[in-house]
C-alpha cells in the first residue's frame, strides 16, 4: 500500500512535467501513450469472452454426459489450472519482461493466496470433518484445542480474500523493501527469492506452523455456502478465474503503458542511467514486484477451490523456476506471451505425464535450454519474426 | 548380614532356609528384593544356584512356597536339594529391576573369579549398572583383588555401591572416587545427594559428602557444556567444509564468467557417483585394495565432473554470455536433465557407498563426544582442496590468466589471452571442484540423483556471505554459514535454523551490499 502512494509521490516529482507541457500543446518528444489494446485486439478479446463466457455454462451444464461436447470435470479443471498458471505467468512477466527483476520465488506468492483461501475453505468444512470437531482436522490430530490467531475470523470469505491480497503483498513489500534497498539484482536476487521461497517451503512443511504440515489443506467441502464439486460452483469458479485472467492481462497491460510502466521499462534497460536522471527506483521496482506478488495470490486462491488440494510442495523452488519457463517459452515483456507459454509448457506436461512420465523432465530441460538458445523471444518473438517476414515479401 | 550367616550356618550342607526363599514365590517385589539381597550377602553354592536359576527362567515355585530349580525335565527344591516334582508349580516371576539386579549380582559372583579376564568383563558390566545390593560381593572382591588396573576400576565401582553407606567418611571417599571419573553418567549417581526431600532437609545429611558432591556435579557440567561446545564446533565445522567444496567452485565460475550455475549441485552429485561406480570397480576387481578406492574415486569424479562442466560450456553456456538470467534458467534445466539421466542410468533409489575401513569409526575426544573419522578426512580433504584451488589460481599460468579475466575481460582480450577458451577451462576447473565436493560427500550422507539439489541453495548463500571471485571470501563464507547454522540448530531446530541463517543473510547484506556484491574491474553497468 505504501509503495503505491509512495511510487505515486515519485512519480508526481520525476514524470508530471511531461504531461503538462502535453496539455498545452508543448511536446518533449515524448512518444504517445499506446492504446490499452488496438482496435482488433479489442474484438479479438470480446469474441473469446463471449465464446468463453456462453460455451463453457453450455458445455457443462446444457450438454448431456454423454454427449462428446460435454466439458467434463477433468477439462475443466485442467482448464481452470492453466488460467491459474497464466495468470501467475502474467504477474512474473510483470517484473521480469517489464523491471527485468527474475522472481524464482513467485511461486511462494501463489501459494501464499492459496493458503490464504485454504484457510477459509478449511474452516467451511465445518463438522463434517473426519472428527466431527470445530476445528480443521489436522488440528485435531495434532492435539490442538483452539484455533491459532492467525486462523481468527478466516471463516468469513470476505476476510479470507482480503487475506489473499494483503498477505501475498506484505510478504512482498517487506522483502522487496530490504533487497530493492540493498540494490540486489541480477542473479543474486533471484537466487535470494530462491532461498526465499525454500525458507518459506521448509517453514509449512513443520506441523507446527499450523498450515496442516505435509498434507497441507484438502477435502474441501463447499465454497461461499455451494457445494464446491457441483458443476454449477464449478462452472463459476471457471468464469471468475477466466474474468480475473481478463482483467489481470488488462490491468497490467495499463500498468506497462502507463508513464509508470515507462520509467519501470527504464529501470530494466539501465537503472543506473534512470538513477542519473533523478529517479528513485526503489518505489517503482517496489510497487510493480507487490503488484506482481498480488496478482501471484490471486492466481492461487484462484487455483487452491479448483484443484481442491494445497500444500507446501507447491512453493517448492522448482515450481518457481517453471513459472519462469512460462513466461520465457511465451515471450518476455509481451504480457500475451506468458499467457500463451503457461498454456502451451502445461499443456506439454499434461500430455507428456500421462503418456511418457519418465521423459517429461527430459522435455522440460531441453525447454529450459533451448529456448533461450534458439527462441530468445519466445513464441511470440517467433510469430513476430514470421509476420515481419510476410510483410517484407 | 553378619546374622543371615549365622543364622544360616546350623543348617551346614543347605546354607538356605526356607524363609530365605519363600518370598520369591509370593507376588510382592518389594519381598522378592529383600530376598534377592539376602541371596547375594550369602552368597555361597546354593545361593548362586538359586540366582542362576532365576536369570534364566528356570526357577518354579510352587504354592506351599518353596522354590524349585527346574533342569532339564527334573526339579530340585532349592533349599533341601531334593528333587521333588515340579507339579503345578508356575514360574517365579520377576520384574525388569529384579532381573537386572539378578544379572548384577551374578557378575557379582564372578568377581572373585581366578581368571582375569572373566574379572575384567564382570566389572565392565557391573560399572554399567551397579546395583547397591552387589557391595557385599565388591567388598570382598577389593580386599582380594591384586592386579592394580582392576583395583582401580574396582575401586570406583565399590564407590559406586557405596554412595549410601551408612559411614559419612565412606561416603565422602565414594562421591570423590565416583566424581573422579569424569563420567557423564555419573551426574544420575551425584544428583540425589544433593536434593532436598519434601520437608526440607537434605537427602545427605553430612555437609562433607554434599559439598563433594555438588563439586563433582559442578564438574560434570563443566565437561557437558565444552563438549556440547567443541561439538556444535566441530559440526559447523564439517557442515561448513562441505558447503565450502559445493561453494568453492560456484564461486569461480561466477567470478569469471558471471554465471550462476543451477546446474552446479549435479556436478557434486555426479561426482558423488563417479565414487560410487569407482567403488563397484573395486569391490568386483580388487576386493584386497578396496580400502584404497578413494585414491582413485578422488581423481575419477573431479574428471567425470569437469568433463560434463566442459560440454557444457562448450554447447550451451558460451552462446548465452551476457545474458545472465537465461543462463540461470538454461543450467536449470540441464540440471533437470542430468538428475533424469542419472535416475535411468542408476535408479530412483540411493545407492550404497562405503565408507573404507579406516574412515570408518572415530576418535573419542570428550567423554561424550567422538569425531568420525569420515567427517575429520573430508574437512583435511576440503582444506587441501582449497590449497590446490589457491595453488591453480594464483601459481600457474591458467590461474593468473583467470584472474586476469576476471579483472578485465576486455583489456585481457587485448592482450592476448583467448578469454573463451580460459572460460572453459575456469568452467571445467569449478565443476571439478563440484565433483570432488561429490566425493566427499557420498562418504557421509546418501548418494541419490536428488544429492546436488539439498546443497545448492546453502552454497548459493555461502558464495553471498563471502562474495565473489576470492578464495578467502568463500572459505569464511563456508565455514561461517555451517558454524552459524549449527550454533542455531540446538536452538530453535534445523528448519528454523535455515530461516534464521536466510534473515541474517539477507540483513548482512543491507549492512555490506557493495563489498559483497560488487564485481571489482569490469562490474560498472550500462
Amino acid at each position: 500500500m505504501t509503495s503505491a502512494t509512495s511510487s505515486a509521490h515519485v512519480g508526481a516529482g520525476g514524470g508530471d512535467l511531461p504531461g503538462r507541457d502535453a496539455q498545452s500543446g508543448f511536446a518533449l518528444g515524448l512518444p504517445p501513450r499506446p492504446a490499452l489494446l488496438s482496435r482488433r485486439a479489442w474484438l479479438a478479446l470480446i469474441a473469446l469472452i463471449i465464446v468463453f463466457g456462453l460455451g463453457v455454462p453450455f458445455a457443462t451444464l446444457v450438454v448431456p454426459e454423454t454427449s462428446a461436447l460435454h466439458l467434463s470435470a477433468y477439462a475443466m479443471t485442467i482448464t481452470g489450472k492453466f488460467m491459474c498458471y497464466a495468470i501467475a505467468a502474467l504477474a512474473l512477466d510483470l517484473v521480469w519482461g517489464y523491471c527485468g527483476i527474475l522472481s524464482l520465488g513467485h511461486a511462494l506468492f501463489f501459494a501464499l493466496g492459496g493458503y490464504a483461501i485454504g484457510m477459509y475453505l478449511m474452516r467451511a468444512i465445518g463438522h463434517e470433518g473426519k472428527y466431527g470437531s470445530d476445528l480443521p482436522d489436522f488440528m485435531v490430530f495434532l492435539d490442538w484445542h483452539q484455533l491459532p490467531w492467525y486462523w481468527q475470523g478466516t471463516q468469513h470469505l470476505g476476510y479470507a480474500l482480503l487475506l489473499v491480497v494483503l498477505v501475498p503483498a506484505v510478504v512482498a513489500w517487506v522483502f522487496g523493501f530490504f533487497t530493492f534497498r540493498s540494490r540486489v539484482k541480477g542473479v543474486y536476487l533471484s537466487i535470494i527469492t530462491q532461498a526465499m521461497t525454500f525458507a518459506a517451503m521448509l517453514l509449512f512443511y513443520r506441523n507446527e506452523t499450523g498450515f496442516g504440515g505435509n498434507n497441507g489443506f484438502t477435502d474441501f467441502k463447499r465454497i461461499g455456502g455451494f457445494p464446491i464439486t457441483h458443476p454449477g460452483t464449478r462452472t463459476a469458479v471457471l468464469l471468475i478465474t477466466f474474468a480475473v485472467l481478463i482483467l489481470a492481462f488488462l490491468g497490467a497491460r495499463a500498468i506497462v503503458t502507463s508513464k509508470l510502466g515507462r520509467v519501470v521499462t527504464a529501470v530494466r534497460d539501465g537503472e543506473t542511467r534512470l538513477m542519473f536522471l533523478g529517479y528513485s527506483p526503489l518505489a517503482y521496482k517496489l510497487f510493480v514486484w507487490t503488484v506482481s506478488a498480488v496478482l501471484c495470490g490471486i492466481a492461487g486462491a484462484l487455483y487452491v477451490p479448483q484443484v481442491g488440494i494445497i500444500n507446501p510442495g507447491e512453493m517448492s523452488p522448482g515450481n518457481s523456476i517453471e513459472m519462469a519457463i512460462w513466461v520465457a517459452v511465451g515471450g518476455r515483456g509481451t504480457l500475451i506471451g506468458p499467457i500463451i507459454g503457461a498454456f502451451a509448457v502445461n499443456g506439454a506436461k499434461s500430455f507428456f505425464t500421462a503418456n511418457f512420465p519418465e521423459y517429461w523432465l527430459f522435455f522440460l530441460g531441453l525447454i529450459f535450454v533451448l529456448v533461450p538458445l534458439l527462441l530468445p523471444n519466445g513464441i511470440m518473438g517467433l510469430i513476430e519474426l514470421m509476420t515481419r517476414k510476410r510483410n517484407r515479401s | 548380614m553378619a546374622l543371615v550367616l549365622f543364622a544360616g550356618a546350623p543348617l551346614a550342607a543347605f546354607a538356605l532356609s526356607p524363609a530365605d526363599v519363600a518370598p520369591l514365590a509370593g507376588d510382592d517385589f518389594d519381598a522378592k528384593s529383600a530376598a534377592i539381597d539376602k541371596l547375594i550377602a550369602n552368597h555361597d553354592k546354593e545361593s548362586m544356584a538359586v540366582l542362576k536359576a532365576l536369570s534364566d527362567d528356570s526357577a518354579l515355585a510352587t504354592d506351599s512356597g518353596a522354590v524349585l530349580l527346574q533342569d532339564g525335565d527334573t526339579a530340585k527344591d532349592a533349599v533341601t536339594g531334593k528333587t521333588v516334582a515340579a507339579g503345578d508349580a508356575q514360574p517365579v516371576t520377576l520384574n525388569n529391576l529384579l532381573r537386572s539386579k539378578v544379572a548384577g549380582a551374578l557378575s557379582g559372583l564372578q568377581l572373585d573369579s581366578p581368571d582375569r579376564a572373566t574379572r575384567e568383563a564382570a566389572i565392565t558390566s557391573l560399572l554399567q549398572n551397579p546395583d547397591p545390593s552387589i557391595k557385599p560381593l565388591v567388598d570382598a572382591a577389593r580386599a582380594k583383588e591384586t592386579d592394580p588396573a582392576l583395583k582401580k576400576r574396582l575401586d570406583t565401582l565399590w564407590a559406586m555401591t557405596a554412595l549410601h553407606d551408612t559411614d559419612p567418611a565412606k561416603r565422602l571417599e565414594a562421591v570423590q572416587l565416583v566424581a573422579a571419573r569424569h563420567d557423564l553418567d555419573m551426574n544420575e549417581l551425584l544428583r540425589p545427594l544433593v536434593a532436598k526431600k519434601p520437608d526440607g532437609t537434605f537427602v545427605e545429611a553430612d555437609d562433607r559428602v554434599r559439598a563433594a558432591a555438588q563439586s563433582g556435579i559442578d564438574e560434570l557440567d563443566a565437561i557437558q557444556r565444552r563438549s556440547q561446545i567443541a561439538g556444535t564446533l566441530f559440526a559447523g565445522l564439517s557442515l561448513g567444509s562441505v558447503l565450502l567444496l559445493a561453494a568453492l567452485g560456484l564461486a569461480i565460475t561466477y567470478g569469471l564468467i558471471g554465471v550462476i550455475n543451477m546446474a552446479h549441485g549435479e556436478f557434486l552429485m555426479i561426482g558423488a557417483y563417479a565414487t560410487y561406480v569407482v567403488q563397484n570397480l573395486f569391490q568386483r576387481f580388487a576386493p584386497g585394495a578396496f580400502d584404497w578406492y578413494p585414491l582413485l574415486a578422488v581423481p575419477a569424479s573431479f574428471a567425470a565432473a569437469g568433463l560434463v562442466g566442459i560440454v557444457l560450456e562448450r554447447l550451451v553456456l558460451k552462446h548465452l554470455y551476457g545474458r545472465p538470467l537465461e543462463t540461470l534458467l538454461t543450467t536449470f534445466g540441464v540440471s533437470l536433465i542430468l538428475i533424469q539421466a542419472t535416475r535411468m542410468l542408476f535408479g530412483a533409489q540411493n545407492v550404497q557407498v562405503v565408507n573404507p575401513a579406516w574412515m570408518s569409526g572415530g576418535v573419542t575426544v570428550l567423554p561424550n563426544l567422538i569425531l568420525p573419522y569420515n567427517r575429520l578426512a573430508i574437512l583435511a580433504f576440503s582444506l587441501i582442496v582449497v590449497g590446490i584451488a589457491w595453488a591453480v589460481l594464483t601459481k600457474t599460468r591458467l590461474g593468473l590468466f583467470v584472474r586476469a579475466v576476471t579483472q578485465n575481460r576486455r583489456m585481457a582480450a587485448c592482450v592476448g589471452v583467448k578469454t573463451a577458451r580460459v572460460d572453459s577451462y575456469a568452467f571445467a576447473f569449478g565443476a571439478g571442484i563440484a565433483g570432488l565436493g561429490g566425493c566427499a560427500l557420498s562418504q557421509i550422507g546418501n548418494v541419490g540423483p536428488d544429492l546436488g539439489q539439498s546443497y545448492i541453495i546453502d552454497s548459493f548463500m555461502a558464495v553471498v556471505l563471502g562474495g565473489v571471485g576470492q578464495l578467502a571470501g568463500t572459505v569464511i563464507g563456508g565455514f561461517g554459514l555451517g558454524l552459524v547454522s549449527k550454533a542455531i540448530e540446538p536452538f530453535w531446530g534445523a528448519v528454523l535454523a535455515k530461516i534464521a541463517v536466510l534473515v541474517l543473510i539477507v540483513l548482512f547484506i543491507q549492512k555490506r551490499p557493495q563489498g559483497m556484491f560488487a564485481l571489482k574491474g569490469r562490474s560498472a553497468e550500462a
